[in-house]
């Protein structure tokens, strides 16, 4: 795979709008546990889960998990690749926008 | 068989634009931080400092030998704790990368004020009125109103800390005025510090 189509790749990865949400909450947040993130993007545990591996695949996120007391815990951070991710997609979305007005 | 024409033709709908599709994109992120800007904009360690501070001016107007004495006491904790949680905001919001009034932080400021401000008018005329004694009650039942309000736009454990705070009052102006100062000490100082330190673990400082 070329840089540009990893790229890409990558760009497709977080363009879903579970994902981009996940990415952006995370990017507000030193970390975010699974139940603040499922109440936040309103979704199921079975599709926040989904997302939020394909997120951890691609190492824009960490996944940590504990117990408090004897309930388990799941929190997420965002990486900085992951950070740089969000970065470029918002570079992308501006500069689309911008070739549409300067046309 | 007979054929079945629609009674409307639906004309295909062209696809919306790119540019709409990266002012939706970039308007879902903004949305998605500003809400989740709501986990961040109380400080878990800005709180444990204001307890620290009202654990400290409880001390100090225990052992003062009038109820006005102790009321000046808590009146300067008073000025002192808001700079601090002020501060620590600030630094949070900044290591976050958010706006200070964002969204949430906008939302949080509007409702909390409002019981602020009369809190404030009301410490006025009781002490005019030489209601000294029912201060201490009124402050953390107008606190917690203020953190009730404000904890609407904020993680649910803001709105609980505003309740145990208002209970708290209820309890300062249904008791001897000598318990105000362990009331305001349970209130201010361990309510601040319980409930600091549990904002701080779970939503990240």
């Amino acid at each position: 795979m070329t840089t540009s189509a990893r790229a890409d790749a990558l760009d497709r990865l977080i363009h879903e709008r579970l994902r981009l949400g996940i990415v952006s909450a995370l990017a507000v947040n030193d970390s975010l546990s699974f139940s603040d993130l499922k109440k936040l993007m309103k979704t199921t545990d079975g599709n926040l889960s989904v997302h939020a591996r394909k997120l951890e695949e691609a190492e824009y996120i960490t996944c940590t998990k504990s117990f408090e007391g004897r309930m388990p815990k799941t929190e997420y951070r965002l990486t900085a690749s992951g950070r740089r991710a969000l970065e470029r997609y918002l570079d992308h979305m501006e500069a689309l926008i911008r070739a549409t007005r300067e046309r | 068989m007979a054929s079945v024409t629609p009674l409307h033709r639906v004309p295909p709908t062209e696809p919306p634009a790119l540019h709409a599709r990266a002012m939706d994109n970039l308007r879902f992120i903004r949305d998605t931080m500003e809400a989740a800007g709501a986990f961040t904009a109380v400080s878990g360690w800005g709180m444990v400092a204001v307890g620290v501070i009202a654990t400290v001016a409880a001390t100090i107007a225990s052992a003062q030998h009038s109820v006005l004495r102790s009321i000046y006491v808590w009146m300067a904790a008073a000025v002192l704790a808001p700079c601090v949680m002020l501060w620590a905001i600030v630094r949070k919001a900044r290591r976050a990368h958010v706006p200070l009034l964002s969204g949430p932080g906008r939302k949080f400021v509007l409702s909390f004020s409002p019981p602020m401000f009369v809190g404030a008018l009301l410490t006025v005329v009781l002490y005019r009125a030489g209601l000294v004694g029912a201060i201490p009650g009124m402050w953390l039942l107008l606190y917690g109103t203020a953190v009730v309000a404000g904890g609407a736009f904020s993680v649910r454990i803001v709105p609980v800390m505003g309740i145990c705070f208002m209970l708290a009052g209820t309890l300062a102006i249904f008791t001897p005025t000598s318990w105000n100062d362990w009331i305001m000490a349970i209130g201010f100082g361990g309510l601040h510090i319980a409930f600091g330190v549990s904002i701080a673990v779970r939503h990240g400082g």
